[in-house]
């Protein structure tokens, strides 16, 4: 235990924990040598007042919890107007993500679009095409719905081996709200889908209204199947970062798909292929072929406490190994925990029974003996998938692949605590 | 194209109960004109093409003012950018080099994607002639046309890309979901388990905000601010007699305007202007070097600015004419601008729009 206190841990957030840490061990089997000074003596919060109300409006986190922010590798894109960050996982529990440290991914820049400067166009081969504005869209029946929005990189630097050392960095680049829209397949009826004839063979193409004029090609079945059009998540505006007033939901879709800013609506008879769905998104196989059109994102897990930036910061006995898993084919139905690297595999139990294409968390509430750890956690899916080893994904697809790496994880946890990104044989 | 989606779920789908739902009479209907001022895309077989034509030759001179900041005079890419020329036959290698020339299926996702989406930072600007002359110029950068080539609309649905047959549909069904299924291992899965590879031997994870890079950086904005405060305090009388000597031509400082747009996708001016991927540039001439707050500049930058130089007419043409000749070590991408006039005009801007 004296040597987890001793290891000087380079992150900010244990350095006010050290205290707390020395608590708890008072409090775990002995006995307090000498009373604890916050019981005993008068503390001023306990004596003078706080804020009042109307202090903040609209609040934000207390600072205690600052370090609780979206974080990005500056080195992955040339400019951050046309980049991406990430959700910090490691610090959150439960399965929503506040809009707020959500992970962004802009191609050029959020934009402030109002709603009355708002439009929604639907054109192509519908019987008439259709300009909303935001008003009518509140005027459509609502549906509410949880779903995961995953970016199809994300995981992509492990492909090339264990890299970046923090599952924000290896699995931020998602999360999970409650979204309230009209379903896509409502905008279309009113339209009028007669004029597209028989829909097997026919497309929606989406684009928003930022200057990336991002778009993509959504078969018709899906586009009638589950698409929201959304404007509020969590219960309020979608934030400006997140396509403020209204985005596309794609469930189990890769977040690219998830168009923001959404501005128009094509029926189609073929895909556009823009640059989205072709030089991008796309997967190069080993022999150089490359896979176009893989837009679910297979079931996926990973233990997000103890990890890199959330090491075990007690000694050993009773603690709490917990993560999330996923999958854009439907529920999760059981995931997996091993400590040691994959021999034997133990069943988590999961927080309550997941949401369809949206995230689930589970825990194993084990006992720690003190020991090195390899943690890795393996989710299985209502279709009876069972996520991949690195080995096994790469048998398949090699090693020139960016996107779609849903490998196991595992993290290398030493006797001080910490935490370490590695791969296993 | 249904096997994403079970079949019961699809013929559920399409069997329309979608279809027989009432209207509800929300919306009205769109104009023709605009449809047409949003409906841009195209598609791979040429249709939604406005037209237009360019050749290589202009395309090479387009190209060279409106993309070779970022991608390069040769398509060759600057920095982190996009290579958009080379790469043939490495689509197999352990580090593929994905360009237009070597990876892109469809000559229609080209043109349409600079049409809509570039320049950046000034996206949608450019006439048809020009994202014809440029994709041409593109296409003979990756060595697939001569430089006679001329692409217009009645030629472009012929084109054929080098790598058009090189996708296939997602296979993952077929080649991955049977495999990964069924019940799994839980005892005895290996023999052993050996770590053979560690992320802290890679060391490419961020620092944390309160160490490490970001603690240098804070150092040195804060030296950059105590440099500008001396200045000040020495030389006030200096700046105001100079900034007033200097009268701007009105019609000088809109031909810069015009120039500035090569800037603008890293540098902003003006009321309420912030920095980008540049600093913000408001009062540059005149201003020490560097001193703009809250940006992080090159080690080059910040010895200028130690160094108490200013930005006048000669630093800022040196630097404009060659930037990487005048401060090696900067880390701004832009080649430089080769016309005396285009510089003496965006310094005349400079001045007009900080005002």
């Amino acid at each position: 235990m004296d040597d987890a206190l001793k290891a000087p841990s380079r992150r900010a957030f244990l350095k006010g924990s050290a205290a707390a840490v020395a608590g708890s061990v008072a409090a775990g089997a002995a006995v307090a040598a000498e009373p604890d000074p916050l019981i005993t003596e008068l503390q001023d919060w306990a004596s003078s007042l706080g804020e009042g109300v109307d202090e903040t409006p609209y609040g934000l986190p207390i600072k205690y919890e600052d370090d609780v922010v979206r974080r990005n590798v500056p080195w992955l894109t040339a400019d951050p107007i046309s980049s991406i960050n990430f959700t910090p996982i490691h610090a959150l529990d439960g399965t929503i993500t506040p809009q707020g440290c959500a992970f962004e991914r802009h191609h050029s820049g959020a934009i402030e679009l109002s709603k009355p400067d708002y439009r929604l166009m639907i054109n192509g081969l519908v019987d008439q095409e259709l300009v909303f504005t935001y008003a009518d869209l509140e005027r459509f029946p609502r549906e509410n719905h949880v779903y995961f929005c995953e970016c199809a990189a994300n995981t992509g630097m492990e492909w090339a081996g264990a890299q970046l050392n923090g599952v924000q960095f290896t699995h931020g680049m998602i999360h999970n709200m409650e979204y309230t829209g009209v379903s896509l397949r409502t905008l279309l009826n009113e339209a009028g889908l007669g004029a597209a004839g028989d829909l097997k063979d026919k497309w929606v193409y989406v684009e928003g209204a930022d200057a990336s004029s991002n778009g993509r090609s959504i078969p018709m079945e899906k586009a009638l199947d589950d698409v929201l059009v959304a404007f509020k998540a969590n219960g309020e505006a979608l934030r400006k970062e997140h396509g403020y007033p209204v985005r596309l939901v794609v469930p189990g879709w890769e977040g690219n798909m998830w168009v923001k800013w959404l501005r128009r609506i094509e029926v189609t008879d073929m895909a556009v292929e823009s640059r989205e769905e072709t030089s991008k998104y796309t997967d190069v196989l080993a022999d150089g072929i490359a896979r176009k059109w893989t837009w679910v994102m297979d079931a996926k897990s990973v233990i997000t406490s103890p990890s890199p930036q959330s090491p075990i910061t007690h000694g050993p006995g009773p603690m709490v190994i917990s993560g999330l898993a996923w999958s854009g084919h439907g529920q999760i139905t059981r995931v997996d925990v091993s400590k040691d690297g994959g021999m034997t595999w133990e069943t988590a139990r999961l927080g309550r029974q997941g949401d369809t294409k949206a995230l689930t968390r589970f825990y194993l509430d084990t006992e720690w003996d003190g020991e090195e750890m390899l943690l890795q956690a393996r989710a299985m899916d209502e279709t009876g998938y069972v996520q991949p080893t690195k080995a096994q994904l790469r048998e398949v697809r090699g090693e020139n692949s960016i996107y779609h790496n849903n490998c196991i994880q595992t993290w290398h946890v030493k006797t001080n605590g910490e935490a370490e990104n590695v791969e296993v044989s | 194209m249904s096997k994403f989606l079970k079949v019961t779920a699809a013929a559920l789908v399409l069997g329309s109960p979608a279809l027989a739902e009432e209207k509800f009479g929300l919306g009205r209907p769109a104009l023709p004109e605009e449809v047409a001022a949003w409906n841009k895309d195209v598609l791979p077989d040429g249709r939604g093409i406005p037209e237009g034509r360019g050749d290589v030759f202009t395309g090479e001179e387009v190209f060279a003012e409106q993309c070779a900041v970022c991608h390069g005079d040769f398509a060759e890419g600057v920095d982190n950018w996009p290579v958009l020329a080379g790469g043939f036959d490495t689509l197999g290698d352990k580090d593929p080099v994905k360009t237009v020339g070597s990876y892109w299926p469809h000559l229609s996702t080209v043109w349409d994607y600079v049409n809509r989406s570039m320049p950046f930072g000034a996206a949608q600007t450019l006439s048809p002639d020009d994202v014809y002359a440029i994709t041409a110029y593109i296409l003979y950068s990756n060595d697939l046309v001569d430089d006679d080539f001329e692409l217009s609309h009645e030629n472009f649905a012929d084109f054929e890309m080098y790598n058009k047959d090189g996708f296939i549909i997602d296979d993952r069904a077929e080649t991955e979901y049977t495999i990964w299924s069924g019940e799994p291992c839980m005892e005895n899965c290996k023999d052993e388990v050996k770590i053979t590879m560690r992320a802290s031997v890679v060391d490419v994870t961020p620092e944390e905000a309160d160490e490490g890079a970001d603690g240098a950086m804070q150092g040195h904005s804060e030296g950059t601010v105590e440099v500008a405060a001396t200045e000040q305090a020495a030389e006030p009388e200096a700046e105001v007699v100079e900034t007033a000597a200097v009268a701007v031509d009105p019609e000088l400082a809109a031909a810069g305007e015009k120039v500035f747009r090569k800037c603008k996708s890293c540098h902003q001016i003006g009321e309420g202007a912030k920095n980008r991927s540049g600093p913000q540039l408001n009062g540059v001439m005149g201003r020490t070097f560097g001193a703009v707050e809250d940006f992080k500049y090159s080690l080059v930058f910040n010895a200028a600015a130690e160094e108490g130089r200013v930005w006048d007419d000669e630093s800022m043409s040196a630097f404009l004419a060659k930037p990487k000749g005048y401060l090696k070590g900067t880390k701004m991408g832009f080649g430089g601008l080769k016309k005396e006039d285009d510089i003496a005009a965006v310094i005349a801007y400079l001045r007009s729009a900080s005002e």
